[in-house]
């Protein structure tokens, strides 16, 4: 498919598209002006095609430096009356929160839509927080779609609803529905036609304190007019379409309610094994449909909860029991019926479901004891570093440094944050000993400086730093911390896929931008040692770790080379070996640690389809058997 | 169950896998099947293992259960290990013979013989196929998606026609390539075929 196909589909027309182009779709169709994001995997692709439709589909998008930024833009936008989406990964959330707490109570104006992409079973991401806890904290509405044209649907109905009630809306995704590939229909487009000289339309602000301005003599009423909207909401999700039964039998015993990418698996377990067993499938869910699921368990002696993450409809439906004195058995989360953690697949909704109804028959398979074997020895496969990746020849350098200066492996701190580089937690550069969150190493240096007599090396990607690794770096040097700060500038926000940041001179629009210097930033917060080094430069890196480490102040190191996974870069020639040079010395293989380098049948291999030439394993080699290539 | 149809697509990050997925799916949905798949993006590109699965017929789930795939389709022998809890005794088994050798591992990697004589013990249907040389063969390495894709149009049960499956490649790839791609299908479809 064409992804222009997002913007000229017409009404009826199907797709198969992943959840994340699904959304954009939603987007369109609700007639989107403005949209804001910080890439977050796994709800980055939302952004990347946004980038590219932005301009046909009226719509100003940027990528903020941070999802607070992001949900600052969006909310002002809405406040305008302009309708305006905002996504990011469910801890984006948490930078957001600050704002986004507030949104509820100063509310919108055009519609708002909040899209946070939850990460059962961390795929990708540090913790497994629940962004439905999101909902109920703010006292905001949530929607969570099941499937693709799910994901289209409600976020084009999230809109609507966001204003009529001018209230944000959220809609909360899971890895298997933002990474999902399904068929949508489309429906029918939303004019959002610029109505100046700029391809989005623009809104206007109308003045009103009372309104936008939570001051304490304003905030109390906020507050009161939230729980109205809130009771008048709930009288919509007792009615809606999104919230139905699905069912598969006259039984009344047993009865099920799931919502999100569990209702799929429990979907389907009752449907394939002829379970015995309606389904309440809640897709619009907060404020909770307390008359249509007391309904639905009025005649029910058991019920299964069936939802990933935490035990939110299991609560909900335990006090919908208590306040209508029905007399229901609940299994879920909480009775151990399915875990509290982790992603389910179909196999553990039916174990759960099995504990009840015993209706599984564990088919016997034994493998013979060479698979068995065979299962047992292959080799790991983990993601790497790339060949030619600049990180790796910093994390090299400064073990380097670390051992020249007399250090042993325990003197020195790693604080490391989030981006490509936290795979430098694997050995052999064993370079990540404690991470929180984005921009985290930063008052981590802190922190440690302290707290301990342990050296200190922060690591944090450019993204990161602008993310929000700037104003602990401020409280670094003001406190007179000391630790030293590398910000590895390779040019790209890397790990999500390659979005720019406010260090490149392009906007999220392909546009001219003006270019954000990491140094003179690092130089305004007041450090007096900054210093920009070429990673690639094995005895500069070294050399500059040695002074970074011997000084008592915050020390900033930033290693300035792209990304080797930027399109459009001139390759350099792979590296050669010479056989009669190698010592077997075997330092190029296990200290460096190249994915392009290997010992295959006792002999140094290079492999030149990956070899990006940097030329580090070269400085490595004592002994002259590896050349530049020319 | 006419028409379900459930394919474990694995291998590592780079190989097409997920277009070729992609591929098989838009092509169920012209059929006017009900189709869904699951792919993983994010960490597991940077050199990792990666696989998608994809379900045709009445299904909601885009997770293949444990011994649930109809077929197995590996870019890579030892991926192929790794993706055994999908399959079942009458499960297909189709893989690429040549290997990529992981990075910074301390366990040695099997020989594919090997491989392929304990999956034979195993399992009914296990179909190794040259992948990477018939590619090559076509034009170009990275034609192996298309090489693998003609092997699944060859299996019986396999609810699409090899028509609707070109068509899509089409519709997915650039020109320039079709010519290639479609000697690449040709080529894996009658590898398993004869």
């Amino acid at each position: 498919m064409n992804l222009k196909e997002l913007v000229t589909g017409v009404s009826g027309e199907k797709q198969f598209l992943l959840g994340n182009e699904a959304a954009v779709r939603g987007v369109i169709e609700a007639g989107v002006s403005i949209a804001a994001t910080y890439p977050g995997t796994p709800s980055s692709e939302i952004g990347n095609v946004l980038s590219v439709l932005a301009k046909d589909a009226n719509i100003y998008f940027e990528f903020s430096t941070n999802e607070k930024v992001a949900m600052e833009v969006a909310a002002t936008a809405a406040a305008s009356g302009l309708r305006s989406f905002t996504f990011m990964k469910h801890v984006g959330m948490n930078v957001a929160a600050d704002s986004f707490m507030t949104t509820a109570y100063s509310g919108v104006n055009g519609g708002m839509v909040i899209l946070s992409a939850d990460d059962p079973s961390l795929f990708s991401s540090q913790n497994e927080q629940d962004t439905r806890n999101y909902a109920r904290l703010a006292n905001v509405p949530i929607l969570e779609p099941s499937n693709c044209q799910e994901v289209k649907d409600m976020v084009k109905y999230a809109f609507d609803l966001s204003e009529q009630f001018k209230l944000p809306v959220i809609v909360r995704t899971t890895t298997r529905v933002s990474h999902m590939r399904g068929v949508v229909e489309f429906g029918d487009v939303k004019d959002n036609s610029s109505n100046n000289d700029n391809h989005w339309k623009r809104g206007h602000f109308n003045k009103d304190p009372s309104k936008y301005v939570p001051v304490p003599a304003f905030a109390g009423d906020m507050h009161i007019r939230l729980w109205d909207k809130i009771h008048n909401i709930e009288e919509l999700t007792n009615k809606s379409d999104f919230n139905k039964e699905i069912e598969f039998t006259s039984d009344k015993k047993y009865g099920l309610i799931a919502s999100s990418s569990a209702y799929n698996y429990a979907h389907d377990v009752v449907k394939f094994n002829e379970l015995d067993v309606n389904i309440l499938k809640l897709g619009f869910s907060y404020p909770f449909p307390q008359e249509k699921v007391a309904e639905f368990l009025k005649d029910l002696d058991e019920v299964f909860i069936v939802e990933e993450v935490d035990p939110i409809i299991e609560k909900e439906t335990l006090t919908c029991i208590g306040a209508n004195k029905l007399n229901v058995t609940v299994h879920g989360k909480l009775d151990g019926t399915f875990p509290l953690w982790h992603e389910f697949n179909s196999d553990i909704v039916a174990d759960g479901l099995n504990k009840v109804l015993n209706f599984k028959y564990d088919e016997s398979f034994n493998f013979t004891q060479s698979l068995d074997k065979l299962s047992e020895d292959i080799p790991s496969r983990a993601p790497v570093l790339c060949a030619g990746c600049p990180h790796r020849a910093m994390y090299y350098g400064i073990n380097l440094a670390i051992e020249e200066l007399g250090l042993k492996p325990e003197d020195v701190v790693f604080a490391s944050d989030i981006g490509c580089y936290t795979l430098g937690i694997n050995p052999p550069y064993n370079a990540a000993d404690y991470l929180l969150s984005m921009g985290s190493s930063v008052g981590d240096g802190c922190g440690f400086s302290v707290s301990t007599d342990q050296k200190v090396a922060s690591f944090i990607g450019d993204s990161t730093f602008f993310h929000s690794g700037v104003s602990p770096l401020i409280n670094a040097v003001h406190n007179k911390h000391n630790f030293v700060l590398t910000v590895l500038d390779n040019r790209i926000t890397a790990m999500t896929g390659g979005q720019p940041n406010p260090g490149i001179p392009v906007d999220g629009m392909g546009d001219d931008a003006p270019e954000v210097s990491i140094r003179k930033l690092a130089l305004a917060c007041g450090c007096d040692y900054v210093r920009v080094i070429n990673p690639f430069n094995l005895e500069q890196v070294i050399k500059t770790y040695k002074e970074a480490f011997e000084r008592q102040d915050t020390a900033v190191i930033i290693s300035k080379a792209p990304c080797t996974l930027i399109k459009g870069l001139t390759k350099k020639p792979p590296v050669s070996f010479i056989e009669g040079n190698c010592n077997n010395c075997d330092k190029c293989v296990n200290e460096l640690a190249c994915p392009a380098i290997s010992k295959i049948n006792g002999k140094i291999t290079i492999d030149k389809s990956q070899c990006d030439g940097c030329n580090v394993c070269i400085q490595v080699c004592k002994y002259g058997a590896l050349e530049a290539g020319r | 169950m006419d028409n379900h149809y459930s394919i474990y697509i694995c291998g590592v990050g780079g190989q097409g896998i997920i277009k070729t997925s992609t591929i098989i799916g838009e092509a169920a949905m012209n059929q006017g099947l009900e189709v869904v798949m699951s792919e993983i993006h994010g960490m597991s590109q940077r050199g990792g293992s990666v696989s998608t699965e994809l379900k045709i017929g009445g299904y909601n789930s885009s997770i293949i259960p444990n011994k649930g795939a109809d077929m197995l389709l590996s870019f890579e022998p030892i991926e192929t290990i790794r993706g055994l809890d999908k399959v079942n005794s009458d499960t297909k088994i189709v893989y690429n013979t040549h290997p990529i050798i992981p990075s910074s591992t301390n366990k040695p990697y099997p020989s594919v013989d090997s491989i392929t004589k304990t999956l034979k013990e195993n399992f009914k249907h296990v179909l190794p196929i040259d992948g990477t040389q018939l590619a090559i063969d076509a034009g170009s390495v990275l034609a192996l998606n298309m090489v693998l894709l003609g092997a699944v149009t060859a299996d019986d049960k396999f609810p699409l026609t090899k028509e609707s499956v070109i068509e899509a490649m089409k519709n997915n790839l650039k020109p320039k390539f079709h010519e290639m791609n479609l000697k690449a299908i040709e080529s894996g479809y009658k590898s398993i075929k004869g």
